[in-house]
Parts: structure tokens; sequence; C-alpha cells
């Protein structure tokens, strides 16, 4: 249960929210004809005949399509529906040169499955209603002349599958980790890029409040909100207009609002009596879509391990603690980096992978990302690569550098891009265990410190740490530590 | 008298050319001069007589180097449902004035590839929607017949395919393709004389054809006789993965398969196609029609198709239902006519385009289709009509346990005066009432013309087959042709 409510004037209340999020479905060619589907190319270059609506043109259905929508229904592990069917959604519009949209209203292709996700209050399961397909439309430009509007058809007819959630999420954090997490399981599948910026997911938010415990209350549905802040926002602001509604004496009234980001607030876009009647009926140019069962195992033998296996896996098998683990699960690129530096981990140090990947998964989420967050890039754009992390995991593990070492030298990786071993012999940056250049460089500190030495041998034991410093340093960071260590403790005893 | 070519048919046409009685350019000249001269029918939108002769030539070429198509030297008509790459394509419709496609109907398409040339394109009802052609925006087609009665009043030649059947009849065509969605080959066949099969639903490719009712539109072919509907037929049918809804079969020879002898096959009554009011003529047609298929061997029997009496408004729920989404992209916004009032909205140009654009009776349609599925009436209307279908289809099914095919009349009557049906939507839509079932249930249906009544005009029989079987339909279409004799063909006041 979710603690989260809205402090009303009245009393406490609670927030109910469901999501319809459109994701682009990732494939070459469009849900219903061969037309492209790439991104960023100029304005109606990309449009067949079937996708501008051209008299007696009919759509075939794209097979690649339907099996990312599967591969999608299974990893939600939701029922998949051996027969679905498309419809026609009617209405007018001039990005929508059909004048109906091709969806699946009656019997969509995937069922009702669950996400789990991580709230404050530990793992929540939120309930998936249904996967459906269908097209997206055009685009208005409405900046290109005075008084036209322009349309742009390359989007027209690109695959969408809308993932409808039940109305489980109670809070906008829930709502946040939802979708994270829905993204996430997208990208691990290979369905949809995930892509909020550009489009390629956007969410239909559905709010109401209630008192806590009682039957739902009237929502409003929130249309296209484009990431995850939105979202959240969208829901804090719609729940407490909601709230100042009722204990204001008014009503909510079913209708579809905007979310102005700017503004970060949501407005009326037409209420239910203005709603569009879509006219749905089934398509008669499609025949009902019918999956063989070998289609079905295709599709399940195609699934990659999914974020919470690996997670579990990652807990289990190698020995990470659990924020390791979530962090380097949450995206697929993320688990796949981490993946190819334990493998090249394992081999450089002739280790089995558990041995060598706590560090790895230290270094990663430290260092890595601390680096990679600095330069403002992903993990798929890393000037390092896995192998060359692994081998500077390598020379830190067999004592040729120290940990202190290989920060400097990971700092030049990333400048130059060379590999470390390289770096270290051109530098020379070896560390040292030559116990005669140590003991020399002990003599000769202690000697230039014979005030200090003589209170830590009086007792002043924290003094310690600056005997170690001065070695280090006169060695020039290249002491083995170790040594300096013991070497010290003997000559200061 | 000395036969012409234009009395020739596609098969005689085919077999003269092949065995060099006459080049295919003498063939194609011989029917543009037809077709100038019958202007008056009001047959063609567009006449592309470049398109026929271009055909021609090609045709005379090949043969010379010894490469026979099936219709090579063959000009034929195009109803102006079928896109036409480069030939304007309007479906009779003001909306689609100047519209001319970059791509080819893939029946058209077949056609050409088998060598036949196009005179050009063929009026019909707007959007094949009537039964009489009358709601063209090019203006009605005249029926090349008349009453015997002196008055020369002008007649129907049926619809949609009115421009197709008129143009046959009249021998400016030797063949023309025709689309049937409810009757809209048989009746304009039954009505002018000629033959006309509606192939099971999915034989032909619905690519590139402008969409009436999806799930009932299917291509055939119009011609003299059986023999060059199968032969045009064979060419025009096939599988294309660009239509989901074609048949992944083989294309059968039905032309080598032709034959009269119906030993072996029973003929189905159905009892429920005795309706009251249809003229003694039509019923005396239908007796002679079981007397002869008699005479060819079959054994004839009664059979029941109780849900019949709902066949006709069915036919009117899911017809218009589906038209109402199809005709939503004509819309001024991408081709064909736009109308935008001054400052007008995006709702202001659709409105304007659509009032301006479409006829009456396609804007009743649309009326019709939307309101039927619309919420709350969707379940009372549309629903039930889908239920239905699959009850009267069912019908047939347990119809062929007793028999193998059905024969009935076409058409409740002969072909009637222009303009004396058409305030009066529901007896126009009277007319499809043999032929609108065996849409709704997808089956292969002909009409071939049978007597002339009282007034001189064609009467035809309609022979039902099951799915897939058009070979039984064109041999019993063959075994009544046969026996009928017709040969009464319509004296040119052209």
């Amino acid at each position: 249960m979710s603690s989260y409510r809205i402090q009303g004037a009245t009393g406490d209340w609670e927030v109910v929210i469901g999501l319809e999020v459109h994701a682009q479905v990732t494939s070459k060619a469009k849900l219903f004809s061969g037309a492209s589907t790439e991104f960023g190319a100029e304005p109606n270059t990309q449009v067949s005949l079937v996708d501008a609506a051209m008299p007696g043109m009919l759509p075939v259905l794209n097979e690649e399509c339907v099996r990312q929508a599967v591969r999608t229904g299974m990893a939600l592990e939701a029922k998949i529906n051996a027969w679905s069917r498309f419809d026609r959604k009617n209405y007018f519009y001039a990005d929508l040169p059909q004048g109906y949209q091709i969806s699946q209203l009656y019997h969509p292709i995937v069922g009702e499955g669950s996400i789990e996700i991580e709230t404050e209050e530990g793992a929540k399961k939120v309930g998936i209603e249904r996967i459906h397909i269908e097209q997206d439309a055009g685009k208005m430009m409405h900046d290109q002349h005075p008084s036209f509007s322009y349309v742009d058809l390359n989007r027209s007819g690109v695959a969408l599958m809308e993932i409808v959630s039940k109305p489980d999420m109670r809070s906008p954090e829930e709502a946040g980790a939802y979708v994270r997490k829905l993204r996430s399981i997208l990208r691990y599948v290979g369905s949809c890029d995930g892509n909020m910026e550009q489009g390629s997911m956007r969410a239909d938010v559905n709010v109401s409040v209630r008192r806590p415990g009682e039957g739902f209350g009237t929502r409003c549905e929130i249309k296209n909100v484009n990431s995850v802040r939105f979202i959240q926002q969208a829901i804090e602001y719609e729940a407490n207009r909601q709230v100042d509604l009722i204990e204001g004496g008014g009503s909510v009234v079913q209708e579809t609002r905007l979310f102005d980001p700017d503004k970060g607030e949501t407005r009326s876009l037409r209420s239910k009596e203005e709603a569009h009647d879509y006219r749905y009926f089934p398509d008669p140019d499609l025949l009902p879509l019918e999956l063989a069962p070998e289609f079905l195992e295709e599709c399940r033998r195609s699934l990659p391990e999914l974020p919470d296996a690996k997670r579990r896996r990652y807990q289990e098998q190698l020995g990470l603690p659990d924020y390791n683990a979530s962090v380097l699960t949450a995206e697929a690129e993320t688990a796949r980096w981490f993946e190819a530096l334990i493998a090249e981990g394992a081999l450089r140090q002739q280790r089995p992978e558990e041995q060598v990947a706590k560090a790895a998964s230290n270094w990663l989420i430290s260092d890595l990302f601390g680096a990679l967050n600095r330069l403002g890039k992903s993990i798929e754009e890393s000037p390092v690569t896995p192998a060359q992390g692994a081998e500077l995991l390598a020379l830190v593990a067999d004592g040729t550098i120290s940990g202190s070492l290989a920060k400097q030298v990971f700092e030049i990786m990333l400048e130059t891009g060379d590999d470390p071993a390289r770096i270290v012999e051109e530098r020379g940056l070896k560390q040292t265990s030559d116990t005669g250049a140590i003991e020399k460089a002990i003599a000769e500190v202690m000697a230039a410190n014979a005030d200090k030495v003589a209170e830590y041998r009086g007792g002043k034991d924290k003094l310690f740490g600056f005997f170690v410093g001065q070695v280090m340093k006169a060695m020039g960071g290249k002491a083995n530590p170790q040594v300096v260590n013991e070497l010290l403790k003997k000559s200061l005893a | 008298m000395m036969t012409q070519i234009t009395d020739l048919g596609v098969t005689a046409i085919r077999d003269g050319f092949r065995a060099g009685d006459f080049s295919a350019r003498e063939v194609a000249e011989a029917f543009i001069g037809a077709v100038e001269k019958a202007r008056p029918l009001n047959a063609f939108i567009v006449e592309t007589p470049d398109h026929a002769i271009a055909a021609a030539e090609q045709a005379d070429r090949d043969r010379s180097e010894g490469l026979l198509k099936p219709l090579s030297g063959i000009p034929i008509g195009m109803k102006d449902l079928f896109a036409t790459r480069g030939v304007q394509t309007t479906a009779a419709s003001a909306i689609l004035k100047g519209f001319e496609p970059t791509y080819e109907s893939t029946v058209s398409a077949k056609l050409f590839a088998a060598g036949a040339g196009m005179l050009g394109k063929l009026n019909m009802d707007q959007f094949a929607m009537g039964s009489s052609n009358e709601t063209s925006a090019f203006g009605n087609v005249i029926s090349p017949w008349r009453r015997k009665d002196g008055a020369n009043t002008p007649l129907t030649p049926g619809g949609s395919s009115g421009g197709s059947a008129a143009a046959v009849a009249a021998r400016i065509v030797p063949a023309a393709t025709g689309t049937d969605t409810g009757g809209s080959i048989r009746q304009p066949a039954a009505f002018t004389g000629i033959a006309g099969i509606k192939p099971t639903y999915g034989r032909c490719s619905r690519w590139g054809i402008v969409a009436f009712a999806s799930s009932l539109d299917q291509a055939g072919p119009m011609a003299r006789d059986v023999r060059d509907c199968a032969a045009m037929l064979e060419v025009m049918s096939g599988y294309d993965p660009m239509d989901s809804t074609s048949l992944d079969l083989p294309v059968p020879h039905w032309e080598a398969g032709l034959s009269s002898d119906l030993r072996g096959k029973r003929v189905g009554i159905p009892k429920e196609y005795r309706i009251e009011g249809v003229p003694e003529e039509i019923d005396r047609v239908w007796e002679q029609g079981i007397a002869w298929l008699r005479d060819a061997g079959a054994e004839v029997v009664e059979v029941s198709l109780p849900h019949t009496r709902y066949a006709l408004p069915t036919y009117y729920i899911i017809a218009p239902a589906e038209a109402s989404s199809n005709l939503a992209r004509y819309d001024g916004a991408r081709y064909g006519l736009r109308e935008l009032p001054e400052n007008g909205s995006l709702t202001d140009m659709y409105e304007a385009t659509r009032a301006a654009g479409f006829g009456a009776e396609v804007k009743r349609r649309i009326m019709i289709g939307t309101y039927v599925l619309s919420a709350g009436f969707y379940d009372a209307y549309f629903n039930q009509a889908q239920k239905v279908r699959a009850l009267i289809a069912r019908d047939f099914q347990q119809a062929w346990d007793s028999c193998d095919l059905l024969l009935t009349p076409t058409a409740p009557s002969a072909a009637f005066g222009l303009g004396e049906k058409s305030d009066d939507p529901i007896a126009m839509y009277l007319n499809d009432v043999f032929s609108v079932p065996a849409s709704l249930a997808g089956l292969p249906a002909m009409s071939v013309p049978a007597a002339l009544d009282g007034q001189g005009l064609p009467l035809g029989l309609h022979v039902i087959g099951k799915p897939l079987d058009e070979q039984s339909v064109l041999n019993a279409g063959l075994a009544l042709e046969e026996r009928a004799g017709f040969t009464a063909r319509p004296e040119a006041w052209w």
C-alpha cells in the first residue's frame, strides 16, 4: 500500500492512476505498408500509396510488428491471444489520411499480464490490462505557411503498441517507476527503442482520486505526455486539482485533458459529451490474425533474459549486492557492457566470473558511470571498451598498479583511448614492490621528519598516515601501498 | 450480311486473330469507331483509343514473332472503378474528377499483361452505389435496348456496372470488366441480354479497385457469352499478396473445362425466392430455366434458404457501414476535388468538399452507414447484421447437402425506364433481392440471358454455385445459353 496521500482540507485522498503507453514498434517497415520507419527523414519521403490512402489501396500486415508485440506480451508474462482481429477507429483529421485508424478494440493480440516495480514500500505488481497494435497518424506542421497547415505523413502507418495498465498505481513515483520499468523491458526485448524525446514512447495518463479504501472516483485522461518527469508532474497537478474541486463542492467531470509542461498544469481538451464516436468495426480489408503454435514458440525462444531474472542472477550467482545488481540491470545496454566486462575480466585474470564480478561492478558504477556522467555520454558511447576496462581491473588485481594509480590511468584512457597496459608501460606508472627502494625512501622521510618520528613513537598513532603519504610521494605514487605499510611499521617500531 | 469484327466476342476475336483472319489493329480500329459512334449511350467516361491501338500494335508484333498471349488483340472496356495508371479514374464521382492514378489495379494489370488493350473507362453508378446507373456524376448511361412500344423511353442498363453492360450489349466492346457488391455485374447483365459472372469472393484481387464495401466487392467479367466470360475470368483471377483477402489458390482452366452436360449435377430451386409481386414473366422464364437444366441432365430439387428475406436489410446495413468508412478518405486533402470556403477551417473544407463531391445516393449510404455503426446502434444494426449474414451463409452451406447449384431469376423485373424508380430508394434496392444473398455468402454466381419479355427486353437467369466452384456455375450457364438460343440484340439507334 502506498502511503502517498493528497492532504486535503477535509482529510486525506488517495490517487488512482492507470497508464496507456503508446510504444513505437521497432521494425524497418510500417504496420501495413512497406514504407520505411526511419526517424528524421525529410517530410513525406517515407509514404507509400497505402499510407497516403490512395483510392483502392489495401493494408497488408507486417509480420515483424506482430512478432514484436507477441514478444513484448511474453516479456510481460501476459496472455497471448492466438486469435485477434483488427478494427477501424473512424474519425476525420488531416493527419489521418484513411479517415480511420486500424487498431484492435474488440480482440487485442495480448491480454492480461503484469510488471513488477520497486516502491518505497517494497516490490509491487502493476497489472497489464491488454496490449494491442495500431497505426500511428501523420504529423501536422502549423508553422510552414501563414494560413495553411501542412501534414507530414512519414509517421502515418507506423506500428504502435498500446500497452494499457490496470488502475493499479497510487502515487506519481509509482507511475514513474512503472514507465521506467516498462521502458527497460521494451528495450531488453528490442520491441521499442523507448526514446521518449523522439516520440517513440508516450503515455495517456488516467487520474482519479478517492478516500482511501473507497470505490474509484471519476477519472480524467491526460493525453500524450512524453517524459517520466512530465507524467509525474501531470499526476500531481491533476490529483490536487481534483481534490480542490471536490472539496470546493464541485465534482470531477470525465474528460480528456492536456498537460502544459511550461506551466506545469493540465487543462481541458474535450468533455465526454464532445468525445468522438469512433464507430469501431472489424476492418473488412484484413483477415483475423491467427498465430500458429510454432510462431509463438519461435517468439518465446527469441526472448532475452529479462531485467528481473538478470538481477536475481547477479545477486545469486555473481554475489553482487542488491544495489549493484539493480543498477546494472536497469538498462539492457548497461547489463550488456557489464557482462562483456566480467567475461573479459575472468579470461584475463584466469578466475571464474563470480570472483571478478564484485570489483568490476563497483568500478563500473562509480568510476565508469562517474566519467560518463561528466562527459555527458551514454554507456554505448563510452570511450573505453569493456575489454579495456577488464584490462585495467586485471592490472589492479595482480598488483601491477594500485587503486589510486588505476584512477589516474583511467583518466588517461578516457582522454586518449589507449589500452591501460600501454599507458602504464609508457608512462612508467607500474607499481613497485622493490623493498630496497622503498626502505631507502622510508629512511629519507624519517630523517627529514625526526620530530614527527619522535611524536609517533611517543604514542601519536595518527601520524602513521602522514608517513605513508610522504613515502608514497617520494616514490612518485608507484610504491605498492601494502609493502609501504609493512616496512613503515617495522621502521617506526 | 457480312459479319463485322464488332459482332465478334472475346474468344472469336482471339481465334480469328490467331488464324490470321485480321490484325489486332483492325480489331482495335473497328471497336474505336464503334465507341465513337455510340456516344449517345454515354457508356464511357473517358475513351482511350491510344491505349487500345498501342496494345494492338504490340499484339501484331508479338504474333509475327510467334508470341500469343491469352487476350492478344482483344480491346476491352474498363469499369471506372479500376485504377488505371495515367488514365482518369473517378468511380463516376465528382470528388475524383481529374484524378489520374500513378498505379494500375491488379486486375487491369493482369488483363494488359495478357495482351488486352483498353478502349476506355466505363460509366457506372457513383462509387458502385446504385442499380440503374442514374447516380453517376457523368450522367446516366442509356441502355441500347428499347421497348417495342415505339415510345423510345430511355431505359436503364442496370447498375452499378451499367456502362460495361451497355457497351457489351451495343457491340462496342467485346467484353468489359465489372464489379459486383450486391448484384452490380449480374443485374445489368440481365437487363442488357449479356453474360456476367461474379466469382467467389477472393478470386480477383481488390487491389486498385476503388472500394465500396470491402467484404463484398468482387471483380468479374461481362461479355457476350459464357465462354467469353470464362476466358476473361481466367485472366482476371489469381492470388495477390497485396490483398489480404485474396485466395492463394491456382486458377482453374475454366474455358477448357466448359461442358453443358449436367448429368450428375443437382440443381436446387430455393422456395423462398418465389416472392410476391414479381411479374409472371419472371416466373415463366424461371420455369423454363428449370426445364432447360433438366434437359441438360441435371436433377432438380427444391431447397430452402430460410433467412433469404433478411438478406436485403442485412446487405443495406453492412454495405453502407463499410462504405461510410471506405469513403472517409475523400476529404479534399490529398487528391481529387477540394472545396475550400474563404477563411474556412479544416472541418469547413471537409464539409464543402464532400457536400460538392458526393452524389445524393452516396451521401444517403454514408449517412446510413454512419448511423448503423454509431454508439448505441452498433449492436442493434451492424452487429445484428453480421450475425444474420452468418446465418445466410449457413443456409447456403446446408443447401449444398442436397444440391450443387441454385437456379433463380437474376432480377425481379426487366429493365425499367430511367427516372422511373430514382425517387424511391426502397424500390430501387429491391432490384438486388435475388443477387444479394450470394454476395453476402461470397459465392460465385452468374447471369445469362434467357428470353425477351413482352416488351422485347431481355430477362436473365441466375446460377449460384458452391465456393470456388465457378466451373459448375459456368457449365450450368452454358447449358442454359445453348438451350435459350438467345440471339436477340438491340437495334442500333445511336
